[in-house]
């Protein structure tokens, strides 16, 4: 057993080492060290309470136990996962962050020892506190999963757009007050619990709802948010035990989650709001667009073996990749044709846009994966005034990350925002399975322009076949 | 719009303000170009190469400026130029405001908009592709050093050969600007033992790193006067650097000064018995001849042989190296163009809220708005010891700032919100609200900067480290007991339990995911 001002203490220690930790993953140098501070601290944190004066040995069995089980299928799924489905696991543990609050929450409510000698003001705010937490859980909670069941192709990409759906939010906001004020008003922790009960399900719902009104375009915004407030989740639980450890490490993921969010959406050149009031890129917008604006030209196919002498004769090489590759699981077999041809003397580079897949840095940890060097690939910023200089640009299985009509058509729904110039190079090469548009269902200019050529077919079984003719 | 080329008409200029590949550019970005006909001649650039380049070759420089919206020059014009010049012109070129007021008038009341390419904010990074004095004074440095051993007797490289051995020339160069560096990478490329020295201390790395020695002053004393350029230095320091050049002198085969202070005549670094100290047969360059000379026997304009040492004054190395002037120069405006008409439609448009383009205004429609008003600059600051990451422009900046308004109103609204929380919220709560608070901008300062590729790493070790709701979870399942009080405790204990699983899910399963992928980042 250790003193109150010991475990205190501990928590101090365990707050710097998530600061670093979230420092250290700024870049990939210190990342690594920064993953383990955060590990280090999680378990001062963890073992300065089981041993701290809250909790007394009698817990020690039934932690360990949750613990051991919990811990081993984290583990399990952890080995297990696959690079292209991070984007599924990340959405999937966001959830159990939120669930595990709304449970806390209810504990906490059911407990008599929580709001033992308050008075009357702080009773208040701890019921405030209560209420809240649990309402940020839920919307974690069920938000999560439809964003896990989405990424996972179990639910369908497109947005559900529910008649009158802002008015619905609103409607259920109004309802969560009135509840509260209820809940704040009862006598008992009965009479309480019904107030609480009805303001979780309705949370649940809003969470489902949010989220299925977001289209597949904007999932890195959605997960990054999610992340975000399992963070706030976790705040409004400090506040509800008083706890200072709890509320840091809530506001830190949560403010960085907040930033990774604003960093897609900019990257998207989105309004925040619009991304949130969903709706967007699933396809049922701007069939006028599209209808009118069909581009003029004719869509060049090309085969594997013209592909790979193009790429015989370039110096400069510049790789697009997007989801595509993570679904065809190509990234293998593009760093193949990397490498080879590094080998032959080609300054092959990667450029990624920020919002490529479906989860933001998606494309890096995938090409991470494959080990290509860290160092040939750029961002979009850093690559986008290299395109006139190169000789061929190869897109994987991107779409609306290089649709130039983002800056030529100002009617266009993607009008304004930033995209790789692939159109600029000699020639661009375009991978696709077929015709259709982007998630952001949005015709591409881009395939019809003069100086670009199509290579229909799965991802990894074309590359696989440009490999064989450049090696032939 | 319709640009204008003309034929420089200054004696001795060759080059020319834009050559036929900047005119194919040009017209891509929706200009129509017309060309005095014979204007490329001395940069090796032919009328039939313009014409192949879409551009309209016109007789007569007073045809070309009167029809001209636009027009691109490399000299100061001279008032005969101005005399052809219609009203409401554009002009893009060399102006020197400051050394000809007189020229500025006459432009005025042309209701002429001048930009001059040498009053470019030149610290501004984004200017740095428009920088001509850069590109101009990098040819210039090239060809100083080519001048030197064409007047120098001997290899620029040591040699052993059967006919005996030969020395390497050893070149001293004064100022390492543009073309102080220019100049010590051509003369380290051809061999020579290359030395230089500037008063500003910090260019001693650039000049080891294009093979040349660092030549200090033994004196304590900083030179750097703003913007990149030299300042005048105390009566001690240059007492120091007088020995530093006799000593120099009496060693060296060949000297190359570059040495200029902005609105200063050149200062006087050679004096005449540094000269005679010189072996027969060496060379001095003076690249600032034009403005008086850092050598006291230095004829503007002119080769002279003094004590035996050949003073190269000339003042047009530029037009010396015409073609690869003219391309350098006409890139640069090519440049200024794409900042002028970003709407790609050949339409200009002289955005005086944008800094580059305010500090180029010398004229606008008449009206005299030179000198620029200061930049806004940060401060530069002291750059951390760790290797710089490429920070994206996007990301590592704090971008625009948003506009007064909106700032006004957010912390009027944050006010709002802190005076109700602290009209009634017990001290308990403010307590944790203020570490709420500050955690929250921790996140925001530390997460800000974090690399685009590191985003799904930093999610899911965010995501690990949010499992600290454990810790809630943790002190529910068994406080010590308290006595008298009625407890669920079998069903705190079964929601505490489960809270604890599932977070153990995510804790594990959180670090373990991240540290499995960060091991594949590699170089």
């Amino acid at each position: 057993m250790i003193s109150a001002s010991l475990a205190s203490v501990s928590y101090i220690g365990a707050t710097i080492l998530f600061i670093l930790s979230l420092g250290g993953l700024s870049n990939p140098e210190t990342s690594r060290r920064g993953n383990l501070y955060g590990m280090i601290g999680m378990t001062i944190a963890v073992l300065a309470t089981v041993f701290g004066p809250r909790v007394s040995m009698d817990g020690l069995p039934w932690i360990i136990g949750a613990m051991v089980v919990g811990g081993s299928i984290g583990l399990y799924a952890a080995r297990k996962v696959q690079m292209t489905q991070m984007p599924e696991l990340v959405a999937l543990m966001h959830s159990l962050v939120g669930l595990a609050a709304c449970l806390v929450g209810f504990a906490n409510y059911i407990d008599p020892m929580a709001s033992l000698n308050l008075s009357h003001a702080e009773k208040a705010i701890h019921e405030i506190e209560v209420y809240i937490g649990i309402l940020i859980g839920a919307v974690t909670f069920s938000g999560s999963l439809v964003a896990f069941g989405k990424l996972a192709g179990k639910i369908g990409g497109k947005p559900l757009l529910l008649p009158g759906r802002h008015f619905l939010n609103l409607i259920g906001l109004l309802v969560v007050i009135a509840f509260g004020y209820q809940f704040l008003q009862a006598e008992t922790t009965t009479a309480g619990m019904f107030a609480l009960t009805v303001m979780t399900i309705i949370a649940l719902l809003f969470g489902i709802h949010m989220v299925m009104a977001i289209g597949g375009a904007d999932m890195p915004v959605v997960v990054s948010m999610l992340n975000s407030y399992s963070g706030w989740a976790a705040a409004a639980t400090g506040f509800m035990l008083n706890n200072d450890l709890l509320i840091v490490t809530g506001a830190l993921v949560g403010s960085s989650g907040a930033i990774l969010s604003y960093i897609m959406c900019r990257a998207m050149n989105r309004n925040f709001v619009s991304v949130i009031a969903g709706g967007f890129g699933g396809g049922t917008p701007t069939k006028k667009a599209s209808g009118d604006a069909q581009p003029a030209g004719e869509v060049v196919a090309i085969s594997a073996i013209e592909t790979a002498e193009l790429l015989r004769d370039a110096k400069n090489v510049i790789i697009v990749p997007g989801y595509g590759m993570a679904v065809a699981q190509a990234q293998h077999a593009v760093n193949e044709i990397t490498q080879y041809l590094r080998e032959k003397g080609v300054n092959v580079r990667f450029g990624i846009h920020p919002v490529a897949g479906r989860m933001p840095g998606h494309m890096n940890v995938l090409l991470a994966e494959a080990k290509v060097p860290y160092d040939i690939v750029m961002e979009m910023d850093e690559i986008n005034e290299d395109f006139p200089d190169t000789d061929v640009s190869i897109v994987i299985g991107a779409n609306d990350i290089v649709n130039p009509a983002a800056q030529e058509d100002p009617t266009s729904p993607i009008a304004g925002m930033p995209v790789l110039e692939v159109w600029k190079a000699k020639t661009s090469i375009v991978m696709k399975r077929s015709m259709a548009s982007g998630y952001a269902g949005i015709e591409n200019p881009l395939f019809y322009k003069e100086n670009n050529r199509m290579l229909f077919g799965d991802a990894k079984k074309m590359l696989d076949e440009v490999l064989t003719a450049l090696k032939a | 719009m319709r640009i204008g080329i003309p034929a420089e008409t200054n004696a001795g200029e060759k080059r020319v303000a834009t050559v036929p590949e900047v005119v194919e550019k040009l017209i891509k970005l929706g200009f129509q170009v017309a060309v005095e006909s014979g204007a490329g001649d001395q940069a090796n650039c032919n009328d039939d190469s313009y014409r192949a380049a879409g551009a309209e070759i016109i007789e007569g420089a007073a045809k070309l400026w009167a029809e001209s919206d636009i027009v691109f020059k490399v000299a100061v014009p001279t008032s005969a130029e101005v005399g052809l010049m219609r009203e409401g012109i554009t002009l893009i070129g060399f102006i020197w405001p400051a050394q000809n007021p007189e020229l500025m008038q006459q432009l005025a009341a042309k209701k002429a908009t001048v930009l001059a390419i040498d009053t470019l904010p030149r610290q501004l990074s984004r200017a740095q592709k428009m920088d001509a004095l850069t590109s101009q004074a990098g040819v210039a440095g090239y060809r100083a050093v080519i001048e030197a051993a064409n007047a120098f007797g001997r290899f620029f490289n040591g040699q052993i050969t059967a006919a005996g051995k030969v020395p390497p020339a050893k070149v001293f160069i004064a100022g390492a600007g543009v073309a102080g560096l220019a100049a010590i990478g051509t003369a380290a490329g051809l061999g020579a033992i290359v030395r230089a020295n500037d008063t500003r201390a910090e260019v001693a790395d650039q000049v080891k790193s294009l093979g040349g020695e660092f030549v200090k002053v033994d004196y304590e004393e900083e030179g750097g006067g703003g913007g990149g350029y030299a300042k005048v230095m105390s009566e001690g320091f240059q007492q120091a650097q007088r020995e530093m050049y006799a000593k120099q002198a009496s060693e060296v085969d060949i000297i190359i000064t570059t040495a200029l202070i902005p609105g200063k005549p050149a200062p006087r670094l050679i004096t005449a018995e540094m000269v005679q100290s010189m072996k027969p047969g060496s060379v001095i360059v003076d690249m600032a001849a034009e403005r008086g000379g850092n050598c006291e026997l230095t004829v503007p304009g002119e080769a002279v042989v003094k004590h035996g040492v050949t003073i190269v004054g000339y003042t047009d190395l530029n037009s010396r190296l015409a073609k690869q002037s003219s391309t350098l120069y006409s890139t640069n405006l090519f440049r200024l163009a794409e900042e002028l008409c970003k709407t790609k439609d050949g339409i200009i448009n002289v955005n005086m809220e944008d800094d580059a383009i305010r500090g180029l205004t010398v004229i606008k429609d008449g009206e005299i708005t030179w000198p620029a008003p200061p930049l806004k600059m940060p401060a530069p600051v002291a750059k951390p010891a760790a290797k710089p990451v490429a920070a994206p422009a996007g990301h590592g900046s704090a971008g625009t700032p948003a506009s007064a308004g909106k700032i006004a109103g957010l912390f009027i609204a944050v006010a709002l919100l802190f005076l109700l929380i602290g009209a009634y919220a017990p001290a308990a709560f403010l307590g944790h609200f203020t570490v709420f608070v500050l955690a929250c901008f921790v996140g925001y300062m530390v997460v800000w900067n974090v690399t685009p590729a590191l985003h799904t790493p930093l999610m899911s070790v965010t995501n690990a480290i949010s499992s600290i709701i454990a810790i809630g979870a943790l002190v529910q399942i068994a406080p010590p007991t308290m006595l008298g009080l009625e407890r669920p405790e079998d069903w705190i204990r079964w929601l505490a339990v489960v809270a604890i699983g599932l977070t153990a899910v995510n804790m594990f399963g959180g670090f373990a995911v991240t540290k499995r992928m960060l091991s594949m980042f590699r170089k």
